[in-house]
């Protein structure tokens, strides 16, 4: 018994000297970090993401990795929630030592993450956080998706060109920042082409119960309801909007956060004749999509949503970059990501603004028994921010 | 005003979900008084085991005969997970200070919630359409038969109790151990046999409660219990802690007061309006609407 606390001591020198060593050895791999949402209330987007991130990388592994290098990934969950992300990001870059990171796709946990990739000169790439605030941070933090006024432009575009409809009520989350920036953003731009918003409710994340928001929606007689919410919710206020006796004539529209296979499950056929917004779709025909789609489906047995689709274009671009840049060193992989010009991913060629953004048209999806039919392709130029 | 009726609708049925979980705190606080933090989370593991078995039920037609059978399954294994809780939790301390007591109950609630995300996983879950859906329109407000579900069979349940705590000689023995615990047990009352019926009682309650949740949402997970479990407690503290008429008009206020706040001013304010309530009741009525006064005695 008296040995105890001397084997504990042992023990812990043994580990100590261990982890000091690995953290002086330089390493033949260049490590990326990602950060995601494998469980909560997101999960389906994190998976996603890292599934596609895994892919890209070992793609660029087989064909000699970069700089002569492989590049291994190091994930964190960080459940779905901000603070967890930013406590992720702080793990990733102090005890794994990545050179760069990915994440996030939900724009609250890209925001609380990217000051510490910022503060740390690690330059992060947000696959699909559309929220403008978030590449806002500084100038290491880099994003390969449109952003919300974009976004929110275009649905307001498409209800009232398309879909001619002048009366819309909005259902926003008001904890979310990429649900109120496309809401400010739909707004405005609907109000600029003749439509009215005649009613305006909100809810939290993580609610489930609707009931009394959308009792207030119906009895402002909406053409359509604006959700640009996440999926969870968005399936659950879509079923209970049916019950309610919104018919569904009365279509919901929403952005890219509807964009999961889990959307169909939870709301089924209430979501018919819905509309979203969304960054590429699995239907264009180009050579470069259609063998992103088969590879994905070849691996992991499923059609990849768009959030896959960014995952990889970000983990590709950051790839191209290192490249380019011949180093890892953050400042001139930063240099090389904002250099980055008309790169072929697959949801479009991608060219970095002097915003660390990337311009690039949306297209609008219709929802029909579970499946996302291509309707229209909206370009940059065609909405004013 | 249509639309005022409607939200009447609303908050009955998210109100009457408050009151059968209320039922609960009431019960058990009326023969113990403990409050059984880990009620929230029985009410949570009613609503999965009634997911689970629902899925079984999937392949056979929607209709109200499965729907009762989902029901009465569920009510069924938290009955027992309420006896289990109760054996193994808190008769070894029911001679131990409250204080003892109400941590042992915080410690239980604790572990229910995480071994809930463990075994069930952390991804909300969604039930199956259960029973077949109809809409009816009175006077322009939309009732549901799910929303008419949920009110008609708490109504039921309570009504049930009512009868079961003031005509069964159970019942009678109930009220006698509320109403002196020492005393019941001199009268030859076994008072271990009916705190167990207490528990089982109240958590088949809070199943049933889970479940018709579980309809309406239809969304449930593994942490649904606390913030339901928080206002039901409010909703048992309103009416009277230990008052079973009580539980029930606080349970239909508090879920119309919500649906009132939500609907009329912002929804940020859906969970403030309870505590609020809470905070009254504690300054200007602290024994609650129906309760009386207690003398403490020395």
């Amino acid at each position: 018994m008296r040995f105890r606390p001397l084997i504990w001591a042992a023990a812990a020198a043994t580990i100590l000297s261990a982890w000091g060593c690995g953290k002086g050895r330089t390493t033949d791999e260049i490590r990326v970090g990602e950060y995601s949402s494998l469980t909560g209330t997101t999960a389906t987007f994190g998976h996603s993401t890292h599934n596609a991130v895994l892919m890209a990388y070992d793609e660029v592994n087989a064909a000699g990795g970069v700089l002569g290098r492989k590049i291994k990934v190091f994930v964190e969950d960080d459940q779905s929630k901000p603070e967890e992300a930013a406590t992720a990001a702080t793990k990733l870059i102090n005890q794994n030592h990545v050179a760069a990171l990915i994440g996030e796709v939900a724009s609250s946990r890209s925001l609380a993450a990217a000051p510490i990739c910022q503060a740390n000169a690690i330059p992060m790439v947000s696959p699909s956080s559309t929220n403008p605030r978030v590449t806002q941070t500084g100038d290491y933090i880099f994003r390969v998706c449109f952003i919300d006024p974009f976004q929110g432009g275009v649905m307001a575009k498409f209800a009232a060109d398309t879909l001619k409809v002048k009366k819309v009520a909005i259902l926003v989350d008001v904890r979310n920042d990429y649900s109120i920036g496309l809401q400010t953003f739909f707004r405005e731009n609907f109000k600029r082409l003749g439509g009215t918003i005649v009613s305006e409710q909100s809810y939290s994340e993580g609610d489930s119960d609707f009931h009394a928001q959308l009792t207030q929606i119906k009895s402002a007689n909406p053409e359509a309801i604006y959700v640009p919410g996440y999926y969870t919710e968005v399936g659950t206020i879509a079923r209970q909007a049916r019950e309610l006796g919104i018919p569904s004539t009365v279509p919901l529209m929403g952005g890219d956060g509807w964009d999961s296979p889990r959307l169909w499950e939870i709301g089924g056929e209430a979501l018919n004749g819905c509309y979203f917004s969304n960054h590429y779709s699995t239907d264009n025909p180009s050579p470069v999509v259609q063998k992103f789609v088969k590879d994905y489906k070849d691996r992991y047995k499923q059609v990849p949503d768009a959030l896959a689709a960014l995952g990889y274009d970000a983990a590709k671009i950051l790839a191209d970059a290192m490249q380019r840049a011949g180093s890892t060193d953050g400042p001139k992989v930063r240099d090389a990501l904002a250099a980055t010009k008309d790169f072929q991913g697959v949801t479009g060629k991608i060219t970095i603004n002097s915003d660390r953004n990337a311009v690039k048209p949306a297209v609008v999806l219709k929802i029909e028994n579970g499946k996302f039919v291509y309707s229209q392709t909206i370009n940059p130029e065609d909405v004013k921010m | 005003m249509t639309t005022f009726l409607q939200q009447i609708v609303n908050g009955l049925s998210l109100g009457s979900i408050y009151a059968l979980i209320a039922l609960g705190y009431t019960m058990v606080y009326g023969v113990l008084r403990l409050i059984n933090f880990a009620h929230g989370d029985v009410y949570m593991v009613g609503a999965y085991v009634g997911y689970y078995l629902s899925r079984r039920m999937q392949g056979r037609e929607a209709s109200f005969v499965s729907a009762l059978l989902v029901m009465l399954g569920s009510m069924a294994a938290c009955a027992i997970l309420g006896l289990v809780i109760e054996r193994l939790a808190y008769r070894p301390v029911r001679r131990a200070s409250r204080l003892t007591l109400l941590i042992t109950a915080i410690g239980v609630s604790l572990f229910i919630e995480n071994g809930g995300q463990l075994v069930f996983g952390p991804d909300p879950k969604f039930f199956p359409s259960l029973a077949p859906h109809y809409d009816f329109l009175v006077a322009g407000v939309h009732l549901t038969s799910e929303q008419l579900t949920v009110i008609g069979v708490s109504f039921l349940l309570m009504i049930l109790l009512r009868l079961f705590i003031m005509r069964t000689r159970t019942g009678k023995a109930m009220r006698a151990v509320s109403f002196n615990l020492d005393t019941a047990r001199l009268m030859g009352i076994s008072t271990d046999w009916i705190i167990a019926v207490t528990f089982a009682l109240g958590s088949a309650l809070a199943a049933a409660g889970g479940v018709l949740i579980g309809m309406q949402i239809p969304k449930i997970d593994p942490l649904m219990g606390i913030i339901y479990g928080l206002k039901a407690f409010v909703a048992a503290v309103l009416g009277g802690i230990g008052n079973v008429p009580g539980a029930v008009i606080g349970g239909l206020l508090i879920g119309t007061s919500e649906v009132m706040v939500v609907g009329y001013l912002s929804s940020t304010y859906r969970d403030a309006i309870a505590f609020g309530i809470l905070i009254l009741v504690l300054l200007l009525r602290p024994q609650g609407i129906l309760g009386r006064v207690q003398k403490e005695k020395v």
